[in-house]
């Protein structure tokens, strides 16, 4: 019941939530969508606290889906025990700074009054939520070592399962605490995503890498609207 | 070439006196909200002084506008590499202690304060924390405060004048100042367009104006960085930025932008220019010292036929080749040359022009009493008060031959109209300046009325806004046509 709950209804739950909720938040709710960035109010911590915090996860998080998606070019790269060190030690490493990032960013939070100003509940389950993810992962990859490995031969097939909608809980059921409680915040994080700030990481502006620098709206084709043998059709401006 | 229209500005410097009106009318209607206390899309400076952003012009600092890389025009502290690479942290963002920590005063201690001994005064308290605190600046701390320690000496305008020079320039007897008011100059290559990454800012091609649009803005903050006039502002309470918008809802319709109707002095003016858009990224990375120039040349002359021909091809309005016509900035800017863009080395080719002060410049003290007479003034120039050189990093990238020009041109200006009203000046010391930078009398009066005694029709020309096309501009009326009334809640769209 237990897992059947947090690795089956939890998964489908948050996916379907942040799918729906994001959408109809971007689309609804356009200009709550932000990054509200504090460090106009104090930039010098921020320095020490986001960087680290935001380069930490953003390699584990590509690590987590490299994972995931080439399990068996992991176990080949593993297969050499040098280099399933190495791996191990970057990994760990990007996790202790997501670690120390997030501690600079909560105390930040905290001792700055500018800062609890702008501060909301959601807020505070952010902070909540990315303390357990990160300290479970730190756990986990402490006493349940070489993850990378086992990885590919349970979590790979479990993430899969669920993609596929055959869900397959077995080897999840059997994991350690530590990995249950990843598993689980996981999901609830992503399922919290149109709730909370979480939003910004949806809406990187990738963008930006291939528009032209210069962006001119024109609000209605003055040439077309006047000319009669173009035809009618339903203009929407842009920049609204 | 590609035509198109841009709503430009003057801002005549002799005539401002320096009394903000402009931003508090601007305050009033746009930035009187949270997190927008600090923003002063309009202000007035006190020159030599530090501004408002503390320094702003010192791009060493704030890395603000466009740079040649070689033979490359590219950001100084934004663009697509250093924009997503500094997300997390934007090490040039200037931050509230920059501008200063809005305040407001607890009046509603002076009524419900109890009985006591002493008298209730109102503190100040801070607009972001709620807790007391003491100004320590504010957004026109340095007003008149020329000469100072703390705020002209630290003026970034200094960087190539001489010790001996700036030394000058804090002696009591030759201490000088002028205003400058300045407010977003909607670039016709603008950095803050350029440096955000969600693609927020645009430039509308109907006439120009910059615009963040605020659904799309997430708070990168690359706009702040990249201004260098720092007039994109971010508002720390609804996480999103936000800038002058030249009034555009009363442009649109007839009205003139709040800070220049208000305005006291009538120093601004305001009217269309046609510019060619594929000259820009050329002008944009020409050698500094022929930005001004270049800058001149990408505006066109409305009077010439095939311009007026390529516009129409286009799709600009008759209406607004017809106020391009009009322009009082066409005429300061292009037909007399009085009028030169704030900084351009910068880069972004500005749209706002300034007529450089003349009076704080000329007056000089000898033998220790000003001297005044009308022989001294072509002299005056080179022994001023306030160092060409001084102006000529303001307004022609540290060309002073630009700035000596414009001077020359507005004292020949007054000395002919001495000539007429008093009548006092021997022949050749009217004719010869008037001579020497090739102006007729029709001309010195034309500058005369429009300095001195222009209509408001002759310093606002506005492009017939187009009142029934101005609802266009916000939503396609295509889209609701066949509706009437309040229209249906379902759009009239063929079923499925």
């Amino acid at each position: 019941m237990f897992n059947n709950f947090f690795f089956i209804g939890l998964p489908y739950a948050a996916l379907t939530v942040m799918l729906v909720g994001s959408i109809f938040r971007y689309l609804n709710f356009g200009f709550k969508v932000s990054s509200l960035s504090t460090q106009f109010l104090e930039t010098r911590e921020l320095f020490y606290g986001s960087r680290p915090f935001h380069w930490g996860l953003l390699y584990l998080f590509f690590g987590h889906l490299v994972a995931f998606l080439f399990p068996r070019s992991v176990l080949l790269w593993n297969s050499v025990p040098v280099r399933l060190l190495i791996l191990e030690i970057v990994a760990l490493g990007f996790g202790i700074s997501a670690f120390f990032g997030l501690y600079l960013l909560i105390v930040r939070r905290l001792k700055h009054k500018r800062l609890i100003v702008v501060a909301n509940k959601m807020d505070i389950v952010v902070y909540v939520i990315l303390a357990v993810q990160i300290i479970s992962g730190l756990w986990i990859a402490f006493f349940f070592r070489w993850g990378s490995s086992w990885f590919a031969g349970t979590m790979t097939p479990y993430i899969k399962s669920i993609f596929m909608f055959t869900p397959d809980i077995a080897a999840v059921s059997a994991m350690p605490l530590a990995v249950k409680i990843h598993i689980i915040s996981g999901f609830t994080m992503i399922g919290i995503i149109p709730f909370t700030r979480f939003m910004h990481f949806l809406v990187y502006p990738f963008s930006y890498i291939w528009r032209p620098y210069q962006y001119v709206i024109w609000n209605w084709d003055r040439k077309t609207i006047r000319n009669p043998k173009v035809k009618w059709k339903i203009h929407k401006p842009t920049n609204n | 070439m590609d035509i198109r229209s841009q709503i430009s500005m003057v801002f005549h410097l002799d005539k401002c006196i320096g009394c903000h009106t402009c931003s508090i009318a601007c305050k009033n209607i746009w930035t009187d909200r949270k997190g927008a206390e600090y923003m002063w899309w309009n202000n007035v400076e006190t020159k030599p002084g530090t501004g408002y952003p503390s320094k702003w012009e010192d791009q060493d600092i704030y890395k603000g506008g466009w740079e040649m890389k070689g033979k490359k025009l590219s950001l100084k502290g934004a663009g697509k590499f250093k924009g997503l690479k500094n997300m997390f942290h934007n090490p040039n963002l200037p931050v509230i202690d920059d501008y200063y920590e809005p305040w407001t005063y607890q009046y509603e201690h002076l009524f419900e304060a109890e009985a006591g001994d002493d008298q209730p005064v109102a503190r100040p308290v801070s607009l972001i924390t709620g807790e007391y605190i003491t100004p320590k600046s504010g957004p026109n701390w340095d007003d008149d405060l020329s000469g100072s320690q703390e705020y002209a000496r630290k003026d970034v305008n200094f960087k190539n004048l001489s010790a001996q020079e700036q030394e000058a320039m804090f002696q009591l007897e030759r201490m000088t100042m002028h205003y400058l008011p300045r407010m977003c100059n909607h670039c016709l290559n603008p950095a803050c367009v350029a440096a955000c990454p969600s693609g927020a800012i645009y430039k509308r091609g109907e006439d120009g104006i910059v615009l963040i649009n605020q659904k799309k803005c997430r708070a990168w903050r690359m706009c702040v960085t990249a201004c260098p006039y720092k007039k994109s502002y971010y508002n720390w309470n609804t996480g999103k930025s936000e800038k002058c918008l030249l009034c555009y809802p009363r442009l649109e319709s007839g009205q003139i932008p709040a800070c220049m109707h208000s305005c006291v002095g009538r120093i601004r003016y305001l009217g269309v220019m046609l510019y060619d858009a594929d000259k820009i990224k050329d002008v944009a990375s020409c050698p500094e010292s022929e930005l001004v120039d270049r800058q001149l040349d990408i505006y066109l002359d409305p009077f010439d036929p095939e311009v007026i021909n390529a516009a129409k091809e286009n799709g600009i309005a008759d209406s607004t080749i017809d106020a391009a016509q009009k322009s009082p900035v066409y005429k300061f800017v292009k037909k007399w040359g009085l009028a030169l863009p704030l900084h351009p080395e910068f880069r972004t080719l500005p749209n706002l022009f300034y007529v450089p002060p003349l009076l704080p410049t000329m007056a000089f003290v000898e033998n220790g009493t000003y001297e005044t007479t009308s022989e001294s003034f072509w002299g005056a120039i080179e022994k001023s008060r306030l160092p060409i050189k001084y102006l000529a990093n303001l307004f022609s990238a540290g060309n002073e031959k630009t700035i000596e020009v414009v001077l020359k041109k507005l004292m020949a200006v007054r000395l002919h109209r001495r000539n007429v009203t008093v009548g006092d000046l021997p022949e050749n010391e009217v004719t010869d300046p008037m001579k020497e930078v090739s102006m007729d009398k029709d001309t010195a009066d034309a500058i005369f009325r429009l300095t001195s005694l222009p209509l408001f029709s002759d310093r606002f020309v506005i492009p017939a806004a187009h009142r029934e096309e101005a609802m266009e501009m916000l939503e396609s009326t295509a889209d609701v046509k066949g509706n009437h009334g309040f229209g249906f809640k379902e759009p009239p769209k063929r079923g499925l």
